[in-house]
C-alpha cells in the first residue's frame, strides 16, 4: 500500500490537427484520404475520434499564406499537402457534432481585425455552448504580408508579439463587454438590454484603437480559453500576459524546465499569479507497438519526403506505454499537459485515443468520462465575471 | 389563354434579427443567440425545401442620442461562424450571409468564404455591402475615413479581388495521388497578382477552389450604381418592393440592363424582403396583423424612429400626442448611428410636412402615424390567400421570389412550412424536392465560369 494520500494530479491532453499529419509525407499513408482534406466529413471523423479518447481539446492548426517547406517564399513542392481550410470555420463546422470536446483554432493576430476575431470565437462558444478557445499566432512572413498589403516592412519579432498581446486584450475586453445579464427582456418598460450592463472597451493601443462593445453577447464561458505557443524569449511575454496555456517544446527535459520557468518569471512579472496558467509540452508522435517499429515508419516516412523529420528534436518515436513513461516524467518540468501532434493522423491519432489514453487511465493519471461541459471546466479553469460588472456594494 | 409557362418561385428566409420588426415581447419569442434557435429556424426553412437562409451583420451597437439603443433585439453572432455551424445541421440549404466590404480583406474573405463552401458542400452566399459610417469605422483598424463614394468602388474591386482569388485554383489543381507523390498536380495553384487603386495584393491563395467555384454574389441596393453594380456581376438582388407596380418597374428596369453586360435574363434573380402575417381566416390575419403592428411600434420606438428625421431629442414628447411643431434640425444626422434607415429620409424638412399633413387629415398621434407610415406587412391573410398573393406576384415579373422575415425568433417560419408552401407546391410554382445540392443549383443558376489559366508573371 502507497503511504501518499494524494492521487496523482490528473494529466490534460490534446491533440493538434493539420492536413494529413505533422509528417509532410504523412497524406501518402495508408487511410490518409488526401483527396478529403477540404471536406467536412474529414474534419468530423478526426473531432470524433478525438473526443472518442476523452481528450481535453483539439487545435486546428492555420495560416494566412499556403504551406511552404521554405521559410521566406513559396516552393513550389508538388509532393506536399498544400491548401488550408479556415480554422475558426472549420471548427464551427464540426462543433454540433460533438459534445465535450474543446475547439481551439488557430487564429493569426497579425494581419486580422480584433473586432472580427472576438466575435468569431464568442460565437464559436454559443455554438459549441462553450467549448470554444483560440491558439494565437503571429507572422512575421514577408509574403504573407504581401496577401494583405498593408505594411511594406514587417514587424520585428518584439513588436509582433506586443501586437498581438494588444489584439487578445481587445478580444478579452469584448468578450467582457456585455455583461452575463444584460439581456433583460422588460416587457414593462419595453427594454430588451439594460445599456448600463454594456460598456464601451476604448481600447487604444499602437497599432490599433477599437471603441466596442462587440455585436455578440457575452459568451457561455465568459472567456473563452486563449492560448499560445512560447517559442523563444520574444513568445514569452505574450504566453505570460495573456494565455490561459501556453505550450512549449518537450522533448529535451532541460529546455523544457528552462522554458517553463522562463514563462513563470514572465507571470509573475505581471502580477496574474491568482489565474492559473496551464503549460502544455508540445510533442509530435509516431507511435507503434515498439520503438523499432515507430522508428522504422519514421524513416520509411523520411525517405519519401526526401528529408529527414526525425532530426526536428520534438519528435518521440516508441510504445504508447513508453510515451506515457515519457509524458510523466516529461511533466516534472512543470507542465500540466500535452499537446500532440500526430505524425500521420490517420495512425496516430488512433493511437492517442486507443492505445495512449487507455494507458494513460491505469495508471490514474487521465479521465475516464468527460467531467465538465465546457473547456473552461475540463481544464479546471473558473469562470471569470466580467472585468466591467460593477461589483456589489 | 396564356401560354407562358409557370414560372418557379424562389423563398428565402431572413432570421429575424436587430430592428423592431422582430417582437421579443411575445411569449413565443425564445432566444435569438442561442445556437437552437438557428437549428429550429434553418431545420424548419429546409423542410420547406427554401433556397436558402440568409444572415443580415452590423459591427457596431446602435446608438442614439449618444446611448445604446435599448428597445429592440440587441446582439447577433458573427455571419460566417453560425453559418458554417449550420452546414453541420442542414444539408440543402443555402447559407448567405452578409459580409462588410469597408471593414474587411479581400485575402481574408475570400477565404471565409471558400471554406463556407467546401464546409457546406456548395452552399455558400454573400451580400456584399459596404458601411456607411465612422461611426462603425471605431471599432477596426481601417477606422471610418474612406468617403461615401470610394466605399463603392472599394466594394467593386473588393469583389473583383475575391473572385481573381476564387479563380485562382481551378478544380483540377489537387491530384492526392499518394502512389506517385503528386499532390498539387498544378504546382503555381492559388498564385494571384492584383494591382489597383484600393488593393495592391500579391502571392499564393490558400483555399482549393471549392464546389461552387465562387460563392453566390448577392447586391442590396436601390441607387443607380447599386442597379447597375447588380446587373453586372451580382446572381441575385435583394429587390426592395413587394408591391405589384413597383415591384415591376423595378424588375423591368434591372432585367433590362442585363443585356449590356451579356447576361442573359435569367442570371440575375430579383429577391424582395417580405413580412408576412399568417391567420386561419383572412380577418384573423388581418386583426394579428394590426396586434403585431402595435407591438412592433411601441411608444418609445415611435419617439426614436420620429428623432430619425427630426435630429433632436424628442424624449420629452408624449407618443400618443401629435407630432412636434418644431422643425427637424438641418445639417448631418447626428442622433442616431449605426442605423441604415436614417439614409430614407434625405429631406427632413419635406418629411416633417407631409406626416404633418397626414396626421392633421387623419387626426393621427406621433405612434399612430409612425404605425401608419412604416412598412406594413407584405402578406396578410389565410395561407390560400397569401400562397395566391406570392404567386401572382412571381407570374407578373414583380419579383422572382420572396426572402421571408417572420416578426418571431425562431418559430416564425413554422406555420408558413406547413400550410402555404404546400400549396405553392399543388399549384406547381414551388419544388416538391430539391433537385440539386448546391445553392446555384437552387437558384436555377450556372456555373461561375471556368477559372482561367494561371496569369504569365
Amino acid at each position: 500500500m502507497s503511504d501518499s494520500s494524494t492521487p496523482p494530479a490528473p494529466l490534460h491532453l490534446a491533440v493538434s490537427l493539420d492536413g494529413a499529419g505533422r509528417h509532410p509525407a504523412a497524406w501518402r499513408e495508408p487511410g490518409a484520404r488526401p483527396a478529403e482534406l477540404f471536406t467536412a466529413r474529414y474534419w468530423a471523423g478526426l473531432a470524433t475520434e478525438a473526443e472518442t479518447g476523452l481528450l481535453d481539446f483539439i487545435t486546428f492548426e492555420d495560416g494566412l499564406a499556403l504551406q511552404s517547406s521554405l521559410p521566406e517564399a513559396f516552393d513550389e513542392r508538388p509532393d506536399r499537402v498544400r491548401g488550408r481550410l479556415d480554422a475558426v470555420l472549420t471548427a464551427a463546422r464540426v462543433a454540433p457534432l460533438t459534445r465535450h470536446i474543446g475547439l481551439v483554432p488557430a487564429v493569426t493576430a497579425t494581419h486580422t481585425e480584433p473586432f472580427h476575431i472576438s466575435k468569431a470565437v464568442a460565437t464559436l462558444d454559443h455554438v459549441s455552448r462553450g467549448r470554444a478557445g483560440l491558439r494565437v499566432q503571429v507572422s512575421g512572413l514577408p509574403h504573407e504580408a504581401r496577401h494583405f498589403g498593408r505594411r511594406t516592412v514587417p514587424l520585428a519579432d518584439t513588436e509582433l508579439y506586443a501586437e498581438a498581446a494588444d489584439h487578445v486584450e481587445v478580444i478579452r475586453r469584448l468578450w467582457d463587454s456585455w455583461e452575463d445579464d444584460a439581456e433583460i427582456r422588460d416587457v414593462a418598460t419595453g427594454r430588451f438590454v439594460d445599456r448600463d450592463k454594456l460598456h464601451h472597451i476604448d481600447f487604444e493601443g499602437r497599432h490599433f484603437s477599437v471603441r466596442g462593445p462587440s455585436i455578440t453577447p457575452r459568451p457561455p464561458q465568459g472567456q473563452p480559453v486563449v492560448s499560445a505557443s512560447g517559442a523563444g524569449e520574444a513568445s514569452y511575454a505574450l504566453v505570460a500576459r495573456s494565455t490561459d496555456v501556453g505550450y512549449v517544446a518537450a522533448h529535451d527535459g532541460d529546455r523544457t524546465r528552462a522554458a517553463v520557468a522562463a514563462i513563470r518569471r514572465a507571470r509573475e512579472a505581471t502580477g496574474l499569479t491568482a489565474d492559473p496558467l496551464h503549460l502544455f509540452g508540445e510533442l509530435t508522435v509516431f507511435l507503434d507497438e515498439d520503438a523499432p517499429a515507430a522508428g522504422a515508419r519514421l524513416e520509411r516516412l523520411d525517405a519519401l519526403a526526401g528529408l529527414p523529420h526525425g532530426a526536428d528534436a520534438g519528435v518521440f518515436t516508441g510504445s504508447p506505454g513508453q510515451l506515457a513513461d515519457l509524458l510523466l516524467e516529461r511533466r516534472e518540468a512543470g507542465l500540466s499537459g500535452f499537446l500532440l501532434h500526430p505524425g500521420v493522423i490517420a495512425h496516430d491519432l488512433p493511437a492517442i485515443t486507443r492505445s495512449l489514453v487507455p494507458e494513460l487511465q491505469r495508471r490514474g493519471v487521465f479521465r475516464r468520462e468527460y467531467e465538465a461541459d465546457t473547456l473552461r471546466g475540463l481544464l479546471g479553469l473558473h469562470r471569470p465575471g466580467s472585468r466591467y460588472a460593477r461589483r456589489a456594494a | 389563354m396564356s401560354s407562358k409557362p409557370l414560372k418557379q418561385i424562389h423563398l428565402a428566409a431572413h432570421f429575424p434579427g436587430v430592428n423592431n420588426t422582430t417582437v421579443w415581447s411575445d411569449p413565443d419569442a425564445g432566444s435569438h443567440i442561442d445556437f437552437d434557435s438557428f437549428i429550429h429556424f434553418a431545420q424548419t426553412a429546409e423542410r420547406a425545401k427554401f433556397d436558402f437562409l440568409f444572415l443580415a451583420e452590423g459591427l457596431r451597437l446602435r446608438e442614439q442620442g449618444g446611448r445604446i439603443h435599448d428597445l429592440d433585439v440587441v446582439g447577433r453572432p458573427d455571419t460566417f461562424t453560425v453559418l458554417t455551424a449550420l452546414a453541420a445541421v442542414t444539408e440543402r440549404l443555402g447559407l448567405t450571409g452578409t459580409i462588410n466590404s469597408t471593414f474587411n480583406e479581400p485575402y481574408e474573405v475570400a477565404r471565409q468564404f471558400a471554406t463556407l463552401d467546401h464546409l457546406s458542400e456548395g452552399r455558400a452566399a454573400w451580400n456584399v455591402v459596404t458601411s456607411w459610417d465612422a461611426f462603425t469605422g471605431e471599432n477596426f483598424r481601417r477606422g471610418g475615413f474612406l468617403p461615401r463614394e470610394d466605399r463603392y468602388s472599394r466594394a467593386q474591386e473588393f469583389l473583383a479581388t475575391a473572385h481573381e482569388l476564387f479563380d485562382s485554383w481551378d478544380g483540377t489543381a489537387i491530384a492526392a495521388d499518394a502512389g506517385s507523390g503528386t499532390f498539387l498536380r498544378d504546382a503555381r495553384a492559388g498564385t494571384f497578382a492584383h494591382r489597383g487603386r484600393h488593393f495592391d495584393i500579391e502571392g499564393r491563395f490558400n483555399v482549393p477552389r471549392s464546389p461552387q467555384g465562387r460563392p453566390v454574389i448577392f447586391q442590396a441596393g436601390d441607387s443607380e450604381e447599386g442597379r447597375e453594380f447588380a446587373a453586372a456581376g451580382a446572381d441575385a438582388i435583394f429587390g426592395r418592393y413587394g408591391t405589384l407596380e413597383a415591384g415591376r418597374e423595378f424588375y423591368a428596369d434591372v432585367k433590362g440592363r442585363l443585356a449590356a453586360h451579356g447576361r442573359t435574363h435569367d442570371r440575375l434573380k430579383i429577391l424582395p424582403a417580405a413580412t408576412f402575417v399568417l391567420g386561419d381566416t383572412d380577418a384573423e390575419a388581418r386583426e394579428t396583423a394590426h396586434e403585431v403592428r402595435r407591438l412592433q411600434v411601441s411608444g418609445q420606438t415611435a419617439i426614436k424612429y420620429l428623432e430619425h428625421v427630426w435630429n433632436r431629442d424628442l424624449s420629452a414628447y408624449d407618443p400618443d400626442g401629435p407630432l412636434p411643431a418644431i422643425d427637424p434640425e438641418p445639417g448631418e444626422n447626428t442622433i442616431a448611428l449605426g442605423r441604415a434607415s436614417v439614409r430614407q429620409f434625405r429631406d427632413p424638412l419635406a418629411t416633417a410636412r407631409r406626416w404633418r399633413e397626414l396626421a392633421g387629415a387623419k387626426n393621427l398621434s406621433i405612434r399612430e402615424l409612425v404605425i401608419a407610415t412604416t412598412a406594413e406587412q407584405t402578406f396578410v391573410g389565410s395561407a390560400a390567400t397569401i400562397a395566391g398573393a406570392i404567386n401572382d406576384l412571381v407570374q407578373a415579373d414583380a419579383a422572382d421570389g420572396f426572402i421571408l422575415v417572420p416578426h418571431i425568433t425562431p418559430g416564425g417560419l413554422d406555420g408558413f412550412a406547413d400550410s402555404v408552401v404546400p400549396l405553392l407546391q399543388e399549384r406547381g410554382v414551388f419544388r416538391a424536392e430539391y433537385e440539386g445540392s448546391t445553392l446555384r443549383d437552387h437558384l436555377g443558376l450556372a456555373a461561375p465560369a471556368p477559372a482561367p489559366a494561371p496569369a504569365p508573371r
